[in-house]
């Protein structure tokens, strides 16, 4: 199946093809491939693409996957803190 | 292995990019750009992505409309395969008292002395621009059409492969710890994995700026504080410009993908690293944009996050030489350094060739802070 046909992150229409050239470009990193793809940063905030990127990423760098750091979970993904909720109206 | 340079950039983000893709293009040879972290891990890519040049000095005004006319060719200057999103939606400012209107009568004046086709407008014409706002909200507007978004990923990876193919050197993941002087002049940077004989440093670490300079023994006098911003998921499009109120705190556009952006500043931040997200931005802006824009409010909130402005006392950058020999600063943006990267760096590119400087970039100089009671106080910040 050609690459370009193999869609790795739904939210932003990123393929296979993207992956590699970017990672043929010299981004090595999660974040970094993110910056120039937009991987990770649609509705589903990485939920169905990261690991797939993590594992082209451990390909190319031909190291373990679980060496490989993946984006950073923000909020409202990453749920919030009950304490941060309850102290936000304090006007010290 | 011993590693030489001739000029040695702390910081990847877009004013360390400019400035080595400036000085590379003039033919300095031997420019290597450090950075702590991967690429665009800091303030660059946290920004909101805005371009304006209604501003309340004229040196913010000088800066941000040479800047836009970089940003007009930037595709083609750099040679860019992709596209640097440079679009003109302008920038529409709220006023909502007198006072704030008064003031904008100003700005309008000063802005058009200098060339930047701003507009006064009343309330109807500023609903003409867009209708999705609430009139009840506001007052009167300025709109200025060449004001507008470029992507601040996709500028930065432009100077970034320009710079390199201009051959700079670029090492990511290597933090600076310290700076090595020998009498009084500058002999070596050391990184957490390297070493660097060089005798030209340039401070461009945004957020850090402050702690390089300690390390040459400068007190800059700036500070680093956390500014939140949020994104929506995609969006027919809804409106043009970026929405503005200095009153109200809060600056909201719609970008070319889709998506909006908006932010505002919390006025009890500490001057700090902090880059956290907290609950109470999201509680503040969700009501702020709700009272100004209804119609955007309706859009689903995907992600927020934080971003460090390095601020100086009178919200311009500082841009200058320093009285370390050899220690250039680009720095103190406040919130502004993406859309003054350009002019960023021409300039200091000019100040470390020794070229002549225009009259306006004699007054970027970190030593106009020795007299606080002559400086001009930028007001118009988010």
């Amino acid at each position: 199946m050609n690459k370009k046909d193999i869609i790795i992150c739904r939210c932003e229409d990123v393929s296979l093809a993207d992956i590699h050239e970017a990672l043929d470009m010299g981004y090595r990193d999660f974040e970094s491939i993110k910056r120039i793809l937009r991987v990770g940063m649609g509705p589903c905030q990485g939920q169905s693409c990261s690991h797939l990127v993590k594992n082209e990423i451990a390909r190319y760098n031909k190291v373990r996957p679980e060496t490989i750091k993946i984006h950073k979970t923000r909020p409202l993904v990453s749920g919030v803190v009950l304490k941060d909720i309850a102290e936000s109206d304090d006007d010290e | 292995m011993m590693n030489k340079a001739d000029i040695v950039i702390i910081g990847a983000g877009i004013s360390g990019l400019s400035i080595a893709y400036n000085l590379a293009k003039k033919g300095q040879k031997n420019i290597v750009v450090l950075d702590k972290s991967h690429f665009l891990a800091g303030a660059t890519a946290r920004c909101g992505a805005g371009v304006r040049q209604q501003w309340a000095t004229e040196l913010n005004c000088l800066l941000a409309k040479k800047s836009i006319e970089f940003f007009a060719h930037a595709n083609e200057t750099l040679n860019y395969h992709r596209d640097i999103e440079f679009k003109q939606g302008g920038y529409l400012i709220l006023s909502t008292s007198e006072e704030e209107d008064k003031q904008f009568e100003k700005n309008v004046k000063l802005q058009n002395s200098l060339g930047i086709p701003t507009k006064h407008l009343n309330k109807e014409e500023a609903l003409k621009i867009v209708p999705h706002l609430n009139p009840d909200s506001f007052t009167t507007a300025t709109f200025c059409e060449t004001d507008g978004h470029v992507n601040p990923f996709l500028m930065s990876e432009a100077y970034y492969l320009a710079a390199q193919k201009l051959g700079v050197v670029f090492h990511f993941f290597n933090e600076v710890k310290d700076i090595i002087l020998e009498n009084g002049k500058i002999s070596k940077v050391i990184t957490d994995k390297m070493e660097i004989k060089t005798n030209k440093v340039v401070d461009a670490a945004g957020g850090y700026a402050q702690d390089i300079g300690c390390m040459v023994g400068l007190d800059i006098p700036v500070f680093s504080e956390n500014h939140e911003i949020l994104v929506t998921e995609r969006a027919p499009k809804m409106f043009e410009p970026m929405v503005m109120s200095f009153s109200k705190n809060i600056y909201c556009q719609q970008v070319p993908h889709g998506s909006i952006l908006m932010g505002r500043n919390n006025p009890k931040a500490k001057h700090n690293h902090d880059i956290s997200s907290s609950w109470r931005f999201l509680d503040e802006m969700a009501k702020t944009v709700n009272h100004i824009l209804p119609e955007v409010a309706k859009q689903r909130v995907i992600r927020t996050w934080g971003g460090s402005y390095n601020i100086s006392p009178d919200f311009q950058p500082i841009i200058s030489d320093s009285s370390v020999e050899g220690f250039y600063i680009a720095c103190g943006y406040s919130g502004h350094g993406f859309m003054f990267a350009p002019i960023t760096g021409e300039l200091l590119t000019e100040i470390i060739l020794g070229e002549p400087l225009e009259y306006y970039a004699k007054a970027l100089h970190m030593d106009r802070f020795k007299d606080m009671d002559k400086i001009d106080r930028e007001h118009s910040v988010v």
